[in-house]
């Protein structure tokens, strides 16, 4: 990015772009909305904006598989998307702009000197840890290494999806290549966690545009989530809910239940212990989001997700056996065995018992005879 | 690990294998208890003897019409908690999922406000049961550590349950962590204590109504 596009309001350069105030005050207004901000918030929002400098984005991936990235940049309101890039001046991101190698570093290297203090890390993926952190390495440095480094200057770090945030995947047991979350590396700086296997591309831009606007970190949940898209569970938001609360669910994919769209609780919806806005925002522009597909909620965007048993064995359900959930045959086993065990036990005990009142007996008798003799 | 995966994982693991391994242990050992020789001579032949068992086990559970107005109001107490106990544990849809992971079967659930408010009121019943024992004299003299705690973890599960499904108090991962650490706990306790009647009941009835049979008694 040049830097006097760098050094332009971002007024200047929408204007600059021919987008005009109104459309974006209308795109300030429907983020407003989105953040459960008053109406009138937008139109603050839009006049702050168009105020402010456009502040600089440094964009690491370590291990993740570039779902998160799809997932903003697959957005289905392009032009809203775009204009937050726009909003914001994104100087490094190794898998969108077109440098390579040398050049790359040197960008990051430039937007880290020129905005020291003051530009946002985002930060997209796990940083494995063990034997040196060797599994991911970008020229020639670890991620760790350029992870340090980079938040040195940062005037704060936000974690885009789970492998960041909580570790996600590669943190899942038995997480070989000792992945970690930012937030178990980086004490010093504030750090804002945008769960979820992806996260919504309308929560990551709305906790940006929110922290550009205001400079400050938003309202957080005690997992560091911004409370504001992080606050309800799916479960309280979900349009199922009636039927969970008449006790209707759905036992089968294909069952009466599934086709008349009943509650998902028994296929092992995670909907209740998941907070995201999946259920309010959704997806593909709003057009539907996994429950209303058909599909349980994953609770991909709480800590662990992956390692808390089957996806599809309800929540009250034990998280044991041989697929990670309880089933009749692992629970026949389970008894079996310690029913066996107590059995035993008992009869052992029984035996031993009737054995020492016999030996008792028998001393008794000898000893009367004794007397009697 | 956090609190909800401990409490469905290694805790209700624990739970089970103690549950399991207890209730078998306490059967057992009761069913290989030394029985006195029955001197006297057998009055009716073994099968009639069964039925008079089987009668018994039945005929016990009916309240005594000549003891109704001492007992009625305990027995009406006792008989309704234990039906609210039973609807709650057998109704609710996330339980019946949990005894389909056991057992591979399933039933249609009852709506969840209707348990709600069943499980409100077999609250309400084991806090008018807690009470009389603390204000019948004889009772309070009978009544040991073991009653006190096995009411106690018995209301705790159906307190905690409440709170999950009303969402109250606490997040609903906390609260449904703490319904099923309070339920892991009452699996434990369980053969140990006095919950262990609902095992014993029934095989006592009828084994004494056997016993009475077989010496001529009418049950
Ligand atoms: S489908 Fe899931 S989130 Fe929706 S009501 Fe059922 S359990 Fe809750």
């Amino acid at each position: 990015m040049p830097e006097y596009q760098a050094r332009q309001t971002i007024g200047e350069l929408l204007d600059r772009q021919g987008i005009s105030r109104r459309a974006f005050i209308k795109y300030c207004t429907a983020m407003a909305s989105l953040m459960a901000l008053p109406p009138l918030a937008g139109r603050a929002m839009a006049e702050q904006l168009r105020a402010a400098r456009r502040p600089s984005v440094i964009y690491l991936s370590f291990q993740e598989c570039t779902g998160c990235l799809e997932s903003l940049t697959r957005s289905f309101s392009p032009s809203i998307e775009n204009m937050i890039f726009n909003v914001i001046s994104l100087d490094y991101d190794d898998t969108l702009m077109a440098a390579a190698g040398h050049r790359a570093e040197a960008a990051r290297d430039q937007a880290m000197k020129a905005n020291y203090g003051k530009y946002l890390v985002v930060v997209d993926g796990s940083v494995p840890t063990a034997d040196g952190g060797i599994y991911n390495c970008a020229a020639g440095r670890t991620a760790v290494d350029i992870l340090t480094e980079t938040a040195k200057g940062a005037a704060a770090i936000v974690c885009v999806g789970t492998c960041s945030s909580f570790g996600g995947i590669p943190f899942a047991d038995p997480n070989p290549t000792g992945a970690r979350p930012v937030s178990d590396l980086i004490g010093d700086k504030p750090i804002i966690n945008v769960s979820g296997c992806p996260p919504i591309p309308e929560v990551i831009t709305g906790t940006l545009l929110q922290f550009v606007t205001t400079g400050q970190v938003p309202d957080l949940d005690e997992h560091r989530r911004p409370k504001v898209f992080f606050g309800n569970t799916i479960h309280d938001r979900c349009y199922r809910r009636p039927f969970f609360d008449q006790g209707k669910f759905a036992k089968t994919f294909d069952d009466e239940g599934a086709r008349n769209g009943w509650c998902l609780f028994e296929l092992g919806c995670k909907g209740p212990t998941t907070y995201n806005a999946c259920a309010t925002t959704k997806w593909n522009g709003g057009t539907s989001f996994p429950i209303e597909s058909g599909h349980p909620c994953l609770g991909c965007s709480e800590p662990g997700f992956w390692d808390k048993g089957s996806f599809y064995a309800a929540l009250s359900t034990g998280t044991f056996g041989r697929a990670g959930n309880l089933t009749p045959r692992d629970a026949a086993k389970l008894g079996g065995a310690a029913a066996a065990t107590g059995i035993a036990v008992a009869a052992g005990a029984t035996a031993l018992a009737r054995h020492r009142r016999k030996v008792r007996m028998t001393d008794i008798q000898t000893a009367d005879t004794q007397k009697e003799e | 690990m956090d609190l909800l995966q401990f409490a469905r994982g290694p805790a209700l693991k624990f739970a089970l294998i103690v549950f399991c391994f207890g209730v078998l242990w306490r059967l057992t050992a009761v069913f290989l208890l030394r029985h006195e020789r029955t001197l006297s001579e057998p009055r009716h032949p073994v099968f009639r003897a069964l039925m008079g068992g089987l009668l018994a086990a039945g005929s016990r559970s009916a309240p005594h019409r000549e003891f109704i107005r001492r007992t009625g109001y305990s027995e009406a107490l006792g008989y309704s908690y234990h039906i609210g106990l039973f609807v709650v544990v057998l109704a609710f849809g996330p339980h019946i999922a949990f005894l389909k992971s056991l057992f591979g079967v399933s039933w249609p659930a009852l709506p969840n406000n209707l348990v709600t408010v069943i499980a409100a009121l077999t609250l309400t019943l084991m806090l008018a049961v807690l009470l009389r024992r603390l204000t019948h004299r004889v009772l309070r003299l009978l009544s040991n550590f073991d009653d006190y705690f096995s009411w106690f973890i018995t209301a705790l599960v159906i307190v905690t349950g409440l709170m999950a499904s009303t969402h109250f108090g606490a997040p609903y991962e906390q609260l449904l962590a703490w319904h099923i650490l309070s339920f892991d706990a009452l699996l434990v306790w369980f053969p140990f204590g006095k919950l262990m009647h609902a095992f014993y009941i029934f095989p006592s009835r009828a084994i004494n109504g056997y016993a009475l049979a077989r010496k001529g008694a009418s049950v």
